[in-house]
């Protein structure tokens, strides 16, 4: 599991990377998704792996602990996930207003000259 | 502390929060009503700032506790806190001041200028008040992310194709940025099972030798993403484009926003990787150092190559940014209070050059400046046109701008008598305040690198200011002279006259700094406050 959840990381951050790097805007909106995917599987692993441990305490009494997976960073990815959510949508919108006043989607506003 | 004043901790976070939702709804033609109530939050918020700068002024006399407020009342490890000392009060102090000259400013025709304008900027204020206040890693990250979405509004705000490009990039690199902080945060999380700074700090002289790595790992990754906001030099190629482009009062409060980058990394570097952190200890201080010198360089060649005054102003920014840096990875107890000293002086200066320079392009051509330059670059003056007049009767309102931008070139490139004398000369009396015991061999060369960078950035930055004055106060008197209400010019002469009253009392400011710099070298010492600290209303 440690195993395919790392490879998937790193997938999705390399994706991720190549695409901000890009220079089309709808390019960088989505390496900035796939980056921002890359980010929330990296907390959620911080808090180890484990496979059906509930984070929340179950009813009749605390019991063992070790039974508990980590909370904590399944709440911060939940944090992570709304801001990153706002962030890539309020990009958007500027994605829209630059394509609105330049007429391309180039990241600096216009196309490079043709024949490089 | 009564129970009064001890709430007033939260408020510069929560009032302009309030206040930003109750202005939404306001019809934007109500534009004086919105400004009053803006203006009235963040005035209030300036108080408040100063009330609690005296508090923690005061500093030991006070009860265990103080300074220490526990959201829902839950002690610090597991509950998140506020916490005021010494720095943040500072900081506090500093950012509500110059948001409430750049609201003023703004009230006189910049708000107009888009929508929401006060909402965003009140959003800005309360993220920025609770950057400096928070004690905890992952609420810095949602205070971080407040002040910039409402940074990216605010740079948009008066759109254009100039502005939304500019926008565009400072966007993507800030959630790039984001990204990073992120996984700083969570690796140290992984680590150390803590996000509290205090406890961080407790505990990582205990942590074995595999989390530590992690942890210097996470802090590494963490200082990159407020590097990019501090604008280091390989990640700053963002920041003059973007603080150009951006409107004058706008401009104005994003000089504090690289100083939010200094002033995690100054905590963390302090509080982290201070003198209680074992083998951690010093961990990264060869590279700001080192960054910090080549964004000076970086800085000063921008400063020197500047043709228009926007750009001038974005480089000076990059030139105190890396000033505080190399200061903090020179690594020198001695140079906090100067370093600090240093700070607050040009972020004020920085400010009013902000707000300064539309108010005295106002009456030109947009291409004069690069005009000027390139008839510079290939001699061509005209010089046949003759001049008849003896003297040429200044204008009132171009002397009194051309005063004040007298007073930021004399400020920016640390000329006696001002604070930006005073601040760079402790920065150096600290480099060479050495023990008696290792005199002379302990100077590297680092540090006369360092010196002499600082000092020719002061250089640098004069020349271009005389060339840019030269060319705007004494050559162009033909030109229509700009209109300026009072309260555009009040804000600009107010941050500077903050300045002077810097350098009037520079005792007591210094001994403000020292004891903030004191606090800094005692980590742990903070460690223990913040974690003993009582919870409200008995156990």
């Amino acid at each position: 599991m440690e195993l395919i959840l790392s490879a998937g990381i790193g997938a999705l951050a390399a994706s991720g990377i190549y695409l901000l790097l890009r220079p089309r805007t709808y390019q960088v909106v989505i390496g900035l998704s796939l980056l921002s995917y890359a980010v929330n599987l990296f907390i959620f692993s911080m808090g180890r792996l484990r496979v059906n441990a509930p984070p929340v305490l179950e009813p009749g009494g605390v019991g063992d602990l070790l039974r508990y997976t980590d909370p904590v960073p399944q709440a911060l990815v939940l944090t992570a996930i709304v801001i990153g959510f706002a962030m890539t949508a309020l990009f958007l919108v500027v994605l829209l207003v630059s394509r609105g006043f330049t007429g391309t989607d180039h990241v600096d506003g216009r196309e490079p000259p043709r024949g490089d | 502390m009564t129970d009064w004043l001890h709430h007033l901790l939260i408020l510069p976070v929560l009032l302009p929060l309030a206040v930003a939702a109750v202005l939404i709804p306001i019809d934007e033609r109500d534009r004086t009503l919105k400004g009053a109530i803006g203006f009235a939050s963040t005035l209030i918020v300036f108080i408040v700032t100063m009330i609690l700068m005296r508090l923690a002024a005061a500093g030991e006399g006070s009860p265990p506790g103080a300074g220490v407020y526990q959201l829902g009342n839950w002690p610090a490890p597991f509950g998140i806190v506020l916490v005021l000392d010494r720095l943040s009060a500072l900081m506090l102090c500093l950012a509500s001041g110059l948001a409430l000259a750049a609201q003023v400013y703004s009230m006189a025709r910049w708000h107009t200028a888009g929508h929401h304008f006060h909402s965003l900027f009140q959003l800005l204020v309360a993220g920025l008040n609770g950057a400096f206040l928070t004690g905890d890693l992952f609420n810095l990250f949602v205070f971080f992310e407040m002040m910039l979405a409402a940074s990216y509004g605010l740079l948009l705000h008066g759109s254009g194709p100039l502005r939304v490009k500019a926008g565009l990039h400072y966007v993507a690199i800030n959630l790039a940025a984001s990204s990073l902080f992120l996984i700083g945060v969570s690796l140290i999380y992984g680590a150390t099972g803590t996000l509290n700074m205090a406890h961080l700090a407790a505990k990582l002289a205990t942590l074995a030798p595999e989390s530590r790595r992690l942890v210097e790992t996470g802090a590494a990754v963490l200082g990159v993403a407020f590097l990019v906001k501090a604008g280091m030099w390989p990640l700053s190629f963002w920041l003059p484009t973007a603080y150009a482009a951006a409107t004058p009062p706008v401009a104005a409060v994003f000089a504090i926003l690289t100083k939010v980058g200094i002033y995690v990394i100054l905590r963390l570097h302090m509080l982290v990787f201070g003198t209680a952190a074992g083998a951690s200890a010093g961990f990264g201080q060869d590279w700001l150092l080192t960054g910090g010198m080549l964004t000076i360089s970086f800085g000063t060649i921008g400063v020197l190559a500047s043709q228009a005054m926007g750009r001038l102003a974005a480089y000076s920014v990059l030139v105190s940014s890396g000033t505080l840096l190399a200061a903090i990875g020179l690594g020198r107890p001695e140079m906090l209070a100067g370093a600090l000293l240093y700070l607050v002086s040009s972020t004020l200066t920085i400010a009013a050059f902000f707000l300064l320079i539309e108010l005295v392009e106002r009456g030109r051509d947009a291409g004069a400046d690069v005009l000027a330059v390139t008839m510079e670059a290939y001699g061509d003056f005209d010089e046949d046109e003759e001049e008849e007049e003896v003297g040429v009767a200044i204008p009132g309102t171009i002397a009194i701008l051309g005063l004040c931008f007298c007073l930021c070139a004399v400020l920016l490139s640390g000329l006696p008598p001002l604070s930006g004398f005073i601040a760079k000369f402790a920065l150096l009396r600290g480099l060479f305040d050495l023990p008696a015991a290792n005199q002379a061999s302990a100077i590297s060369t680092a540090d006369w690198t360092y010196v002499a960078l600082l000092i020719l950035s002061g250089l640098a930055a004069m020349i271009a200011m005389n060339r840019v004055g030269i060319r705007t106060f004494w050559a162009s008197i033909e030109g229509t002279i700009p209109r300026v209400v009072v309260i555009e010019i009040t804000p600009v002469a107010v941050l500077l006259g903050a300045c002077v009253f810097l350098s009037l009392q520079a005792g007591p400011a210094m001994r403000y700094m020292q004891a903030t710099a004191d606090d800094l070298l005692a980590p742990l010492v903070h460690s223990e406050r913040v974690l003993s600290a009582p919870r409200a209303g008995g156990q």
